[in-house]
């Protein structure tokens, strides 16, 4: 366990000094002038949209996106507040905590609703479910569990299909994955049990969506626990075989978040950005937008959405993540 | 001394402050104060209520943190429920910060966050990275099979909302100042003008009463205004009374001027038949005119004050003018046939008029004395009254008329005409005219008529 730690340790001090990025492009490198650099934790393919629509309007702008992981989006902006105007997240709870600890910059003038903004510095611009992707071709004949309780059955049902092939977040190293796994606890016993029967099953733990689509896709796994829906949509429209699932007994609703860093050294361009972006993200008008729109919460299909509050921190809390990371571990990690 | 009176009461009274402006300020600036203390009154009590509304919550987090807490095999756990700081929501999105600590050493948290409360709770406004927080610290103590430890947690709280409630309640609370000031002031000024009411109407009954009313102001008054009104009624007692001693003291002084002079007049008049060297005739003569000139000066001046008094406390009877001046004119013929002048009434049957029959005779008397003077012998004096448009009593002469440049100044006192040497007068006569012209409320009109002769028309 110890080496454990050290391995990762080292591994996140090599990848800080290198600066290494899933993910990196420039938009609009001809412009002057130092560009306005955004961390963020989205693929660059669903956010390149609003990066290019912002700059087609502002020429003299440029921009650098840099693409890491939820956990490494937390830990940069920590060590180098100065270093990006913009931190983009899916992961609401180190969002927020950032933003109590003070690392975020007040925007003036932006209306947004009080529930999809916090201290008017960190700001929901997307509404995405957590779902379960399954591969039809697993479930033959049967029918296609609606509910965690029912994918529960299921599994247990026919243990002999699903071993190995079943895949959820590493919480241990994702911080969307930590956020959906605390919010699922929280709201029912339901979700241990199923972490004991996937863990029963040998789970597979990834970083993150994007990969444990890929797995879907190509048949190492056949059911993904707790998928971005958005990035799961992009894919199923092209794979039949594939199903998108939300849970009907607790869904769970995540809003991407983006603030401003207090040490921008481009506050009115950052502004700037940040009004195109939740601007964008709530006309509903858009054609087709590549990043799912932030929904009112009183329309549609009446997900729980995770309330930005305080409360997010509870599970950041060094003491209660030990106690929860432990419990996960004993549930899922059984050999 | 009488003809002071009116004069005192003249418009322009020296005018130190005004009792309403007084009145109304003080009762404004109470009103200000009472405001001020109000709005300071709410806020303080809103803070304190918005202030203990925090921090019930805060406590109720550290309590609800420490109640999950629990020992295990000697091992400290605390499980922060979700509800410890889901409850810390604020419309303002305030900043949770907070820290656990077992015996002094940091278990988790913010480390900047110290631990106070070393005799159990402590609840203290704090300057926490830059923000005022509220911060509530509270330890519990947990006793394992070999030994004790205490946790101790820290909470805080950034106190946006609160300020925001704050501004609410202070922009309430000045409206609710403001709008009682507003009320107080209307009500100031209602009280202000309710409370001078009773001097008003004094005032007004003061001065609406004849100008012979010295009587003692009886109706009931304000307490406040009673040594006022006391004051007054004796003042006006002193007046009264001393006014009746001058109208005693005139009648007194023509009676004693008057017959000693007719006395010394009679004894001169008789020495003169008995005196029969030319120059002492003369200057016997010469002592007469002197004692009559007298006589008619001391009498004249006593007129004068006798007007001046009467023209203050006018009182008006209904009279017949033409019986007046026939009455006048039957006195004066004796006078008249000593000089071979002729007096003659003219005009309309009957001139009733309500006026001071003893003034008016003066007057009229003084015009024909002074037409007499300067009338020469054989002549007629006519004496013209009508009642067309108003009442006129004109008289005319057949002398000299009056000297032109002088006709404006000859009513002024003691004013002589420059043709009137010689003759006998104090420069009184008109002026007794005219006083008692304006004391009707008419005046007089001095005229040269062009045939010769002077007119002069009294208009009531």
């Amino acid at each position: 366990m110890r080496y454990y730690f050290a391995l990762i340790l080292i591994v996140l001090g090599h990848a800080t000094l290198a600066q290494e990025w899933e993910d990196r492009r420039s938009f609009n490198e001809a412009a002057e002038g130092r560009p306005l650099r955004i961390i963020s934790s989205t693929d660059t393919d669903l956010f390149a949209q609003i990066i290019e629509t912002f700059v087609a309007q502002n020429p003299t702008v440029s921009i650098e996106y840099l693409v890491t992981g939820t956990t490494a989006v937390d830990k940069r902006m920590r060590a180098r507040p100065a270093a990006f105007d913009i931190a983009i997240s899916s992961a609401m709870d180190l969002q927020l905590k950032l933003v109590n600890d003070g690392f975020a910059l007040p925007l003036k003038g932006v209306s947004h609703p009080p529930w999809a903004q916090w201290r008017h510095s960190l700001y929901a611009f997307t509404s995405e479910p957590a779902a379960i992707v399954v591969n039809r071709s697993a479930f033959a004949d049967l029918p296609i569990p609606q509910s965690r309780q029912e994918l529960i059955e299921a599994l247990r049902a026919r243990p002999g299909v699903f071993r190995g092939k079943v895949g959820t977040y590493d919480v241990r190293a994702s911080g969307l994955g930590y956020l959906f796994a605390t919010q699922d606890a929280r709201a029912s016993e339901t979700f241990w049990r199923l972490m004991e029967v996937m863990g029963a099953l040998d789970a597979r733990l990834y970083c993150c969506s994007g990969e444990m689509i890929d797995d879907l896709t190509n048949g190492k796994i056949v059911m993904a626990y707790n998928v971005l829906s958005s990035y799961a949509a992009a894919r199923v429209e092209s794979q039949d075989a594939l199903e998108i699932i939300y849970p009907s007994d607790f869904p769970t609703t995540m809003m991407r978040t983006a603030f401003v860093s207090k040490d921008t050294q481009a506050p009115d361009i950052a502004g700037n950005f940040m009004r195109h972006l939740i601007a964008l993200q709530s006309s509903s008008a858009d054609g087709k937008p590549s990043l799912p729109a932030l929904k009112l919460r009183e329309t549609g299909i009446g997900r729980a959405t995770i309330a930005l509050e305080p409360a997010l921190m509870t599970f950041l809390d060094s003491l209660k993540r030990a106690r929860f990371l432990s419990e996960w571990e004993d549930a899922l990690i059984q050999n | 001394m009488a003809s002071g009176i009116d004069s005192i009461m003249v418009d322009s009274q020296a005018i130190s402050s005004s009792l309403r402006a007084r009145l109304a300020l003080t009762l404004i600036s109470g009103a200000a104060v009472l405001a001020l203390l109000l709005y300071f009154a709410v806020r303080n009590y809103a803070v304190q209520v918005a202030q203990e509304g925090q921090d019930s919550i805060l406590t109720a987090s550290v309590t609800s943190i420490l109640d999950a807490a629990s020992i295990r095999n000697d091992v400290v756990e605390v499980d922060i429920p979700y509800a410890a700081f889901s409850m810390l929501s604020t419309p303002a999105d305030d900043r949770v910060f907070y820290a656990i600590y077992q015996d002094g050493a940091l278990l988790s948290g913010y480390q900047d966050l110290e631990f106070y409360g070393e005799t159990g709770k402590a609840i203290q406004s704090n300057l926490l990275r830059g923000a005022t927080v509220r911060q509530v610290s509270a330890s519990r103590i947990f006793i394992g099979t070999d030994r004790r430890t205490e946790i101790q947690i820290v909470l805080a709280q950034t106190q946006d909302a609160m300020a925001e409630t704050l501004d609410r309640i202070s922009r309430n609370a000045a409206l609710i100042g403001g709008g009682f000031f507003v009320l107080a002031v209307a009500l100031s000024f209602w009280a202000t003008s309710v409370a001078m009411g009773p001097l008003n109407k004094l005032t007004s009954s003061i001065t609406r009463r004849g100008p012979q009313d010295l009587s003692p102001f009886k109706k009931p008054v304000p307490q406040e205004m009673a040594p006022l009104v006391n004051s007054l009624n004796s003042l006006m007692g002193r007046l009264d009374h001393s006014l009746s001693q001058s109208e005693d003291f005139i009648a007194e002084a023509a009676h004693r001027v008057r017959t000693p002079l007719a006395t010394v007049r009679s004894y001169a008049e008789a020495t003169l038949q008995r005196v029969d060297k030319e120059e002492n005739r003369e200057a016997m003569r010469s002592m007469i005119r002197a004692i009559d000139e007298s006589s008619r000066a001391a009498g004249q001046l006593l007129d004068h004050a006798m007007i001046t008094f009467r023209a203050d406390h006018l009182e008006r009877q209904e009279i017949d003018l033409v019986d007046l001046v026939q009455d006048l004119v039957l006195r004066m013929n004796p006078i008249a046939d000593m000089k071979d002048l002729s007096l003659v009434v003219h005009g309309d049957p009957v001139v009733a008029y309500a006026g001071d029959p003893i003034l008016l005779q003066n007057a009229i008397r003084n015009l024909i004395d002074n037409a007499m003077r300067y009338g020469p012998p054989d002549s007629t004096i006519e004496i013209t009254l009508t009642a067309a448009l108003k009442v006129q009593i004109s008289v005319r002469d057949h002398g000299p008329g009056f000297p032109d440049p002088e006709i404006k100044t000859l009513t002024t006192r003691f004013q002589r005409g420059k043709n009137a040497e010689g003759s006998i007068g104090s420069g009184l006569g008109l002026t007794i005219v005219q006083d008692v012209a304006a004391a009707h409320g008419g005046e007089i009109e001095l005229a040269n008529l062009s045939e010769g002769g002077a007119c002069v028309t009294i208009s009531l």
